[in-house]
């Protein structure tokens, strides 16, 4: 296929243990994770809608921040894709409960909440952004499909698009099901290449299965309880200024991510 | 920044809703203006308010290749796939580009959701049910794993999950796939079940009507809720040349306003068709049809009627087929870009169903009973909880455009 070239202007990250990218630099480094935190500070949130927030949309809104303060771009103007596995797991599992016995007492606020596009719409919200948002899902593959349409989006449209892929902790049955254990969010500001002093992410669909150099024991530990963790080889590559990788973009297809190291 | 893009081919579509299953059944109801709403018996303990339930869901499990996937939303999604010929023409386009470059792209607002809600109302011990604990089916992706996997489609694969506009946006997506060569062709759609989320969710809110929905009517009491499926084949217009239909083009916004309610003054609507027209080369004059959202909620009909007025000259017609549909929520992209596309073919404006007295606030716009008139490019509008908007332009491909 025809390559998409890219450039990296932002990076955002959180987890309870790595509340940004140069928490998460020190983790690949080798050094130790850092104390949970509870949640995310989500500060573009109004304290209104921070409490309405659930976590899900905090740690989205979270990393958004972090890689739009990087970019150093307005967040007003910035199209947006926001990747999740599963969703907000605790709010679906609310509502099964609720549903299930006392249906007719389902809250407004939670069922709107429920949508997966929630993050989204917040995030418009709080920033003013007018420009197209999408909520996307592609299972254990939402990252690697969620770069591959922003890269597309950035590269037909010629513009900046801001990448968001997170998942939280389950609940209940579904999460004894599911088996997602933690909070993790990334986020990237991603636009066509053109200034060579950026990272610059060259992408292809490939028939490869996934696969990466090896990562710290911290870091193999997320990829197994988060699928949003899956980003993490291509994090470890910005944090180290090169090499490549293949992350799951499909059940079918690895998207093949290569960095060069600029000269 | 508005990048003009070429025009797509549709080169096959179906739609299967409370009306009936396949296109034939869908023109017939338009014609006849029969709607497919009947008394709520879903749920165990039904809501007083009308629903668009497809006949015969339940009746046919899924082959048992496929049995992971098997669930009340799936085969709905299977019941669509097999209409119009559709799996035949998706094994044409395989033979033609290969599995892997095509792409499927498939909007829904809650997956299969009732099965999840299903597995809650059986738990044993606080566990699923046996025959219900399979992740496949838990999961916002069930739709577009198992459609991927029916089709044996190995290209790009997505879900795209914003309420209302999901199998809307899932034509812009496949639009600059072809575009920038990563794909020949995309199989784009949604189908979106009947769910006690969204029943329950939307009553909730106060948004359903107690009777059979009116889009645009003076006395408007809410939306009625609707399933269906629906599937397209865009294919790139120079590569089929004697096709008739097209895909103009796609816009997308955001309101940046409220949660679950559109922004009054219907900007985000506005920014949406605006992206649109730069994108398909045309102008609001260009438009002689526009399939409306038209929920029959207060706030959406509100300002969509204004957006009209504000946007569009008198020969621009307008009408809403939600009264005949429901509101197929992430299904409702693709439903209407088929009776669109119905409507372009076939040559007439399907009249603006279930409505009594118009809400004074509409304009002469409206198509209030069916019009037999040749339309050259019609629009959809699907705007959507989130503020999310997208809006598709069709056309007959013998228009000749003086953009």
């Amino acid at each position: 296929m025809t390559a998409l070239r890219v450039q990296v202007e932002g990076i955002g990250l959180w987890t309870p243990q790595a509340t940004d990218f140069e928490a998460l630099r020190r983790v690949l480094g080798g050094g130790a994770t850092a104390e949970p935190v509870a949640r995310p500070a989500a500060t573009a949130l109004s304290v209104n809608e921070r409490r309405r927030a659930p976590e899900s949309v905090l740690v989205a809104i979270e990393v958004a921040s972090q890689a739009v303060n990087m970019s150093r771009r307005s967040a007003g103007n910035l199209a947006c894709v926001f990747a999740s596995a599963y969703g907000d797991q605790a709010t679906t599992d609310y509502m099964c409960r609720v549903l299930a016995k006392t249906p007719g007492e389902l809250s407004p606020t939670r069922f709107h909440n429920s949508v997966h596009n929630a993050s989204a719409g917040y995030w418009t919200i709080a920033t003013d952004c007018h420009a197209p948002s999408s909520a996307i899902c592609a299972g254990p593959a939402s990252f690697g499909a969620g770069l591959l349409e922003a890269a597309v989006q950035a590269c037909a449209k010629q513009c900046a698009v801001l990448l968001v892929c997170s998942d939280t902790a389950g609940v209940g049955p579904l999460g004894e099901l599911i088996g997602c254990q933690l909070a993790f969010g990334s986020a990237l500001i991603i636009s066509p290449a053109a200034d060579e002093r950026m990272p610059q992410l060259n992408l292809a669909l490939v028939e490869d299965a996934p696969r990466h150099p090896p990562l710290q024991a911290a870091c193999a530990t997320w990829m197994r309880d988060n699928p949003s963790a899956a980003c993490l080889p291509v994090m470890a590559m910005l944090a180290d200024g090169g090499g490549e990788c293949v992350v799951a973009a499909s059940a079918k297809r690895g998207l093949l991510v290569k960095m060069e190291v600029s000269a | 920044m508005s990048v003009t893009s070429p025009p797509l081919a549709v080169t096959a579509y179906t739609a299967t809703s409370a009306v009936g299953a396949g296109l034939h059944a869908h023109l017939q109801a338009l014609r006849q203006q029969r709607s497919g709403l009947r008394p709520n018996d879903f749920s165990a303990a039904p809501l007083p308010c009308w629903i668009g339930r497809v006949d015969g869901v339940e009746s046919q499990p899924l082959p048992h290749d496929y049995a992971q996937w098997d669930c009340r939303n799936n085969r709905l999604a299977w019941l669509g796939l097999n209409q119009d010929g559709f799996l035949t023409q998706v094994h044409a386009a395989r033979q033609r580009y290969g599995a892997t470059r095509i792409a499927l792209l498939l909007g829904t607002s809650t997956a299969s959701i009732g099965a999840t809600e299903e597995g809650y109302r059986r738990l044993t011990e606080d566990r699923l049910p046996d025959d219900l604990h399979r992740p496949a089916i838990h999961t916002p992706h069930s739709l577009t794993a198992f459609v991927a996997a029916a089709l044996d489609i190995r290209g790009p694969c997505l879900t795209i999950s914003t309420a209302c506009s999901s199998s809307a946006k899932v034509f812009a997506s496949a639009e600059r796939l072809i575009r920038l060569g990563i794909v020949d062709a995309a199989i784009v759609g949604g189908v979106d079940s009947l769910c006690d989320s969204v029943l329950f969710g939307f009553n909730a809110l106060e948004l359903v009507s107690p009777e059979p929905c009116r889009p645009f009517d003076a006395a408007r009491r809410g939306i009625s809720i609707g399933e269906a499926a629906g599937f397209a084949l865009l294919e790139r217009a120079d590569a089929h040349p004697g096709a008739s239909l097209h895909l103009l083009g796609c816009g997308e916004s955001s309101d940046a306003h409220h949660m679950s309610t559109p922004d009054p003054n219907g900007l985000g609507a506005e920014l949406a068709l605006c992206d649109l027209f730069g994108r398909a080369g045309i102008d609001a004059p260009h438009v002689d049809y526009i399939n409306l959202h038209g929920t029959a909620s207060q706030k959406n009909d509100a300002m969509e009627a204004l957006l009209v007025a504000r946007l569009f000259p008198n020969s621009t017609r307008v009408s809403s087929t939600k009264g005949l549909t429901g509101h197929t929520l992430g299904a409702a992209g693709i439903v209407e870009a088929a009776i669109t596309l119905l409507a372009l073919r076939e040559g007439f404006v399907p009249g603006n169903a279930g409505v009594n007295a118009p809400d004074p606030a509409c304009t002469p716009h409206f198509a209030w009973r069916n019009e037999w008139r040749p339309i050259r490019i019609a629009l959809s509008h699907s705007f959507g909880f989130g503020g999310s908007n997208a809006c598709l332009a069709f056309a007959r491909a013998t228009a000749s455009v003086n953009a």
